[in-house]
């Protein structure tokens, strides 16, 4: 630390080009931070499902239907401690582009299933005993300015109602939120009973089913008992743990998440080795000057120390600031796309990477450099000034 | 005159000599070369979907959904109501019957040849007519299905990215067995993602009675529109939305490639300013080792604009050079590479390939330049203002 003076004065020795430099990896990591963000909204439902649900869903695929009465079923099945249904309403608030999703449930026994949702116990009751009564996340509250007892009425993509009628009126009776920060509470949920006796087709079914395990069960015997059940009837199922489900519904988006993280990666160590090689070439400019030092009789591993100590330097005062920056924005956009990407967040790990890698860079630009001036006789050093 | 004489001989002083200074100069090339790889290739994949996307679309077809729905899966018609549509008035007739096609489109899980992931592949039913109003499908292997047998015809594109489609294979949807009997191609259009049977046979399959999702109607000029619309909202029995193939698929195409381009365009200005920090950093250097060399000239009677001129050229040359390989980087590996993606309008898998388009690289060379530029603009000032007496005593 005593040399500190000395690192931060050879640091600023050529001010623009060390401004240049700390902006361009400042900029690098701005970049990481952004999209490592970005990229756990879409790994996000994988890390926040739970290993002790299943899901039930058709075979042959997830848009199929299942009977209703598949339930009583599902939950005589040996291993299964609870059990409830879900659908996919697919509607949208006023205008098109205000697409959320809405599931109809049986809503105590969703919240029994689902204790990572948080909910005032009076609200919960409210809006089961209310026939139209919908429960919405905070985010969606805050981003549509709804307040309990408001009449929100969504519009139907798929359910018509009985009577013909395209659009559902609900009542709000409570706003949940989700005990885990990654979480995201952006959807609706209201009562299956009312859905189903006014939709006009499709009566008697849902969309599919979440089951826990009785503690202890064994996850895959369960969903293969639930399977077998099913098997050559028209109707099979397919059952799964929560966080395989997620995992492969994430899949479907294909090579095109990777890819772009590959080329952004390229970017980011691009970044990363433009200014690298400027500072390399600050260090090789100053070969002479380091063989003044150990002429005054600094140690070589104190040379090299201090060399290291300002290509460090150099790079984490830009990446500290692309990383603030980064969180700054991640914050903001985690608001804005609340709706449409939940789950934006930039991850403790994801911090730690990056100050990994800025250590790891620092090192990397200033040893070899640094390394070759150590080996230098001092006389040849100085010769070449 | 003299001015653009001196400006034109320092400059190809400057040029002849970049090679040995050429170290300093990749730095400042291969930062511009990744911005415009970067940009070309993730903005390629919008252009590909896109293309994908519209080469479905035809304006003189219609497509009649149910009102309100956002896409085919969303949407169901009565047999009367999809009878009611095919002969309203605006639509083309051969013969005695309406060129309509009546259709259900359903997803069926598909594992895909790369990961053995399950995908939502698209399984249409179809009537005869649904061949010729899709100008552009057709049959180059194996055979058109059957009506009322369990057979499909596979696109090209859903053939090479899932598994288990060749001509003569067997699949199993549920409890029924399905015969791949033929393949078809549709111009890369996003119909070659899609697997087709007879409309009857995929209503009994799904207990969908005789009820459909759509009808497509090839209309007697694209104005005819206007026509069929007005009939169908003046008719008490139905409630649909009329709108063309082309605004259709457009509107399919949309949101993913709307957020390609939010995500793209903002990535790649931060990239662009990254890379006018290297080539700033870079051109700096390059005025700081020509300072003796610059000094002598200004001595021998070059006047200050010629050297500024020399430093802008050098920078804007670099990065164009940076903006041209990395434009030829992302053709080279990028175009025509193919990939599936969920697109979320249709709840469906699309195949499709990246499109670098010229387009593209005009804009990613734009950016080079723009980079060089300003990159080039304020070591040039440096330049021109350089203390000649001082330069020259460094000597």
């Amino acid at each position: 630390m005593k040399y500190f003076g000395l690192i931060w004065k050879n640091a600023w020795r050529k001010k623009i080009r060390t401004s240049l430099t700390i902006l361009s990896v400042l900029v690098a990591f701005l970049l990481f931070a952004l999209l490592n963000a970005i990229g756990y909204a879409f790994r996000a439902g994988e890390d926040v499902s739970s290993a002790e649900r299943l899901v039930v869903i058709h075979k042959i695929s997830l848009i199929n239907p299942l009977p209703i009465s598949y339930e009583a079923r599902i939950a005589s099945t040996p291993g299964v401690a609870e059990v409830t249904h879900a659908s996919w309403f697919g509607g949208y608030y006023q205008e098109k582009r205000n697409q959320f999703a809405q599931f109809p449930v049986d809503i105590k026994e969703y919240f029994a299933l689902y204790p990572e949702l948080i909910i005032a116990p009076e609200q919960l009751e409210a809006a089961a005993q209310n026939r139209i009564g919908t429960i919405v996340g905070h985010e969606l509250a805050e981003q549509f300015g709804w307040k309990l007892g408001d009449r929100i009425p969504i519009q139907a993509t798929i359910w018509t109602k009985a009577d013909g009628g395209r659009t559902w009126e609900f009542e709000l009776e409570g706003i949940m939120r989700s005990n885990d920060p990654r979480g995201s509470t952006a959807f609706m949920l209201f009562n299956h009973d009312y859905f189903d006796e006014a939709r006009a087709f499709g009566k008697g079914t849902a969309g599919w089913y979440v089951l826990r395990i009785a503690p202890g069960a064994d996850p895959v015997e369960v969903a293969n008992a639930i399977d077998a059940q099913f098997a050559n009837s028209p109707n099979e199922t397919e059952t799964s743990t929560e966080a395989a489900f997620a995992a492969s519904f994430a899949k479907q988006f294909g090579n095109i998440a990777m890819i772009v993280q590959l080329i952004l990666g390229a970017v980011f160590f691009t970044l990363l080795l433009v200014a690298g090689n400027t500072m390399s070439q600050s260090v090789r400019e100053r070969i002479p000057e380091l063989a003044v030092l150990k002429t005054l009789g600094f140690r070589d591993s104190t040379v090299l120390g201090i060399v290291l100590s300002e290509s460090i330097l150099i790079i984490a005062l830009g990446g500290l600031l692309g990383l603030g920056i980064g969180w700054v924005l991640v914050q903001g956009m985690a608001q804005q796309l609340s709706a449409s990407l939940p789950g934006v967040y930039l991850s403790p790990q994801a911090l730690l990477l990056a100050v990994g890698i800025m250590i790891g860079a620092g090192i990397f630009a200033g040893f070899f450099p640094a390394l070759k001036a150590m080996r230098l006789s001092i006389v040849d050093a100085l010769a070449r000034g | 005159m003299k001015f653009l004489n001196q400006a034109f001989a320092v400059t190809m002083l400057n040029l002849r000599n970049l090679p040995q200074r050429a170290g300093g100069s990749v730095v400042a090339v291969v930062g511009v070369a990744a911005v415009v790889l970067v940009f070309a290739a993730v903005l390629s994949m919008a252009a590909g979907f896109e293309r994908t996307m519209l080469l479905a679309g035809s304006d003189d077809t219609a497509i009649v959904l149910r009102s309100g729905s956002t896409a085919e899966l969303n949407s169901g018609l009565s047999n009367d109501q999809a009878l009611i549509v095919a002969n309203a008035p605006g639509v083309m007739r051969d013969g005695d019957s309406p060129i309509a096609s009546a259709e259900l489109y359903v997803v069926v899980d598909v594992a895909k040849q790369s990961t053995g992931d399950d995908a939502n592949v698209p399984l249409r039913g179809v009537q005869p007519f649904a061949f010729e109003l899709r100008h552009n499908v057709k049959i180059t292997e194996g055979r058109m299905f059957e009506e009322g047998r369990n057979e499909l015809v596979v696109g090209r594109a859903a053939q090479s990215e899932f598994g288990g489609l060749g001509v003569g294979d067997e699949i199993r949807f549920g409890q029924t067995r399905w015969t791949v009997v033929g393949a078809f191609e549709a111009d890369g259009s996003v119909s070659e993602s899609e697997l087709w049977t007879d409309l009857r046979v995929l209503q009994t399959m799904y207990n969908r009675g005789s009820s459909v999702q759509s009808v497509r109607v090839r209309l007697v000029s694209p104005e005819a529109i206007e026509e069929l619309s007005q009939a169908l909202a003046d008719d008490p029995r139905i409630d649909v939305d009329v709108t063309s193939e082309k605004d259709y698929y457009s509107s399919q195409a949309k949101p993913l490639s709307q957020f390609i381009k939010i995500v793209g365009y903002p990535l790649t200005i931060l990239m662009a300013i990254g890379a006018v920090f290297g080539a700033l950093n870079s051109m700096y250097a390059s005025v700081s080792v020509r300072g003796k060399e610059i000094a002598t000239l200004r001595a021998l009677g070059f006047g200050p604009f010629s050297v500024l001129v020399s430093t802008m050229v050098e920078s804007t040359l670099l990065s164009l050079i940076g903006g041209i390989v990395g434009g030829v980087l992302a053709f080279a590996l990028f175009n025509g590479f193919q990939v599936s993606t969920l697109n979320g309008a249709s709840f469906s898998q699309v195949v499709f390939d990246f499109a670098v388009t010229p387009d593209l690289l005009s804009q990613g060379l734009v950016a080079a330049l723009i980079i060089g530029l300003i990159g080039g603009f304020f070591p040039a000032i440096r330049a021109a203002r350089l203390p000649v007496a001082q330069a020259l005593r460094e000597l």
